[in-house]
């Protein structure tokens, strides 16, 4: 539960830290666990007794693990009178669990919300974050075929957010890129990275915005590596650090002009790409 | 100092007065249950309403959280006043009718019939075990949990809270609960931490200084 630690310390004395802290914790492991509740408590100073009724208020949080895949549905008031209620009947057939049930094999939990915010679009199903409107019974093996694939998965083709970008290395300018390893379609940017007692090759997705990597090691959840480029063995670290998790950003020049930075840690989704900048 | 006015006798009374204080300091009484002197005001289960203001402005409050306010006009018996009471105590009695304490203001407020569907629960949502517990015995080992029809009181995890010293406080100021204290374990009625013959509050070095609700209890029968 060290990971809980950092959590909390990150966010202490913070303005309704309680709720950040939970919600990241339940971020990282699905649910509440008991015992990083017991932590949150003692770094913060607050009782358990009230964060237990900050975790049991709010539908939110779960303080059983849950499943791969989240299914959430909607049973407010304007989805009810659309006919919600057989949405969730149907979804539970199919899934053959109840509302807060999650399946046998671990991939689907089902839970009931009233109101996610929708309703004018009701019935409202929410997949992993993803919304689907106007839900009928005939759409349900569709949206949980589509949600086991994986809704988070971009189709490079036809999906215009995504492009790829060439990039090398911000010391050698020696190209990155492996046009030997291929990863979504696209070769893929190659570096070696070193963590713990880990050192290895690294390959990177070349298509901005997607996170797909594949490693040598397998990379703990949270953990920061430091980059470095195959060529040149320079590491690759920028003078910024992550906005949204602190941890070193990571430079690379993009061919045709400007740099991309991503973060070092597994897991923080922090990227960008500034066109006109350079490494400094 | 503020000026009001209560069932039409001008009072004076000190800013941060509750309604609740000023009219009972000066003879008027106000039925309470969630209410209780050195527990913060809660205003939960709105027996003691009152009505404030005039004509088609007025309206009623809890007086045991409203402070007084100048030139404010109190009725703490008026006929809207005792009807709402009445309500209250009906609401109370369909959802906890056996409690002793409803029971009795049932009685002292002339309800007579209770003509909603009859439940059993053995809390009312009062709170005064909650705030006992944080405020006077500075423990914070049980606390409401969930939310709506789903609100409870209760341990973290429903497992015995390692900062309970089993000193009786909740149970003692209970109005409804008739079950005595269950504790974490619904399979028994009493929990039977004094009678078990090894109490906790035994180990707990410095219990001499706390205080304690159980009477008689095992416990102090066997250390004397
Ligand atoms: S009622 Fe379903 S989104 Fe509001
Ligand atoms: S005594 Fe005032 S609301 Fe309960």
């Amino acid at each position: 539960m060290s990971g809980v630690g950092q959590i909390v310390d990150r966010h202490l004395g913070e303005r309704g830290e309680l709720i950040t802290i939970l919600e990241e914790i339940q971020a990282k492991y699905s649910y509440l666990p008991e015992e990083a509740l017991r932590v949150v408590s003692e770094r913060t100073g607050r009782s358990l007794t009230d964060i237990y009724g900050v975790a049991t208020f709010y539908k939110w949080f779960s303080l059983k693990p849950r499943g791969r895949h989240l299914l959430t549905c909607c049973l407010g008031t304007a989805c009810h009178v659309r006919g919600a209620p057989r949405i969730a009947d149907e979804l539970s057939r199919q899934l053959g669990v109840r509302a807060g049930e999650t399946t046998p094999d671990g991939e689907f939990t089902l839970e009931t919300q009233n109101c996610l915010g929708g309703c004018a679009l009701g019935p409202i199903v929410v997949a992993d974050g993803h919304y689907f409107s106007n839900v009928a019974t005939s759409a349900i093996p569709r949206i949980l075929e589509r949600t086991k694939e994986g809704l988070d998965r971009v189709d490079a083709r036809t999906d215009e957010r995504v492009f790829p970008v060439e990039v090398s290395c911000a010391r050698c300018n020696h190209s990155l890129m492996d046009p030997g390893s291929q990863l979504e379609g696209q070769p893929a940017i190659r570096v070696t990275i070193s963590f713990g007692q880990h050192h290895g090759w690294l390959l990177l997705s070349s298509l901005y915005g997607s996170y797909t990597i594949e490693a040598q090691h397998e990379i703990p959840f949270d953990e920061v590596a430091n980059f470095f480029c195959p060529h040149c063995h320079a590491e690759l670290r920028g003078a910024s650090d992550c906005a949204m998790c602190g941890a070193p950003m990571v430079p690379m020049i993009v061919r045709g002009g400007g740099v991309v930075q991503i973060c070092a840690r597994r897991g923080c989704r922090a990227h960008m790409l500034d066109l006109n900048g350079s490494v400094s | 100092m503020i000026n009001l006015t209560l069932n039409g006798l001008p009072v004076e009374v000190e800013p941060g007065t509750t309604l609740l204080e000023a009219a009972t300091f000066l003879g008027f009484p106000i039925p309470t249950l969630c209410h209780m002197e050195g527990l913060s005001p809660y205003g939960a289960c709105r027996l003691c309403v009152v009505e404030i203001g005039e004509g088609p402005r007025a309206k009623l409050v809890s007086s045991c959280t409203y402070r007084a306010e100048q030139g404010l006009k109190v009725r703490t018996s008026s006929a809207r006043v005792v009807r709402a009471r009445r309500m209250v105590i009906e609401l109370l009695l369909a959802s906890c009718p056996q409690s002793k304490t409803i029971q009795d203001l049932a009685s002292a407020h002339g309800v007579r019939q209770q003509r909603f569907r009859q439940e059993h629960e053995d809390c009312i949502m009062c709170g005064r075990c909650v705030r006992m517990c944080e405020e006077q015995m500075m423990a914070k080992a049980i606390g409401f949990q969930g939310r709506g029809e789903h609100r409870r009181i209760g341990t973290p995890f429903d497992k015995r809270s390692e900062v309970c010293r089993l000193c009786g406080g909740c149970i003692s100021v209970c109005p409804a609960c008739q079950l005595r204290c269950t504790y974490s374990d619904p399979d028994k009625v009493i929990c039977g931490g004094c009678a078990n013959l090894a109490p906790p509050c035994l180990e707990k070095p410095g219990f001499d200084d706390l205080m304690c609700y159980m009477k008689p209890c095992v416990a102090c029968e066997i250390s004397k």
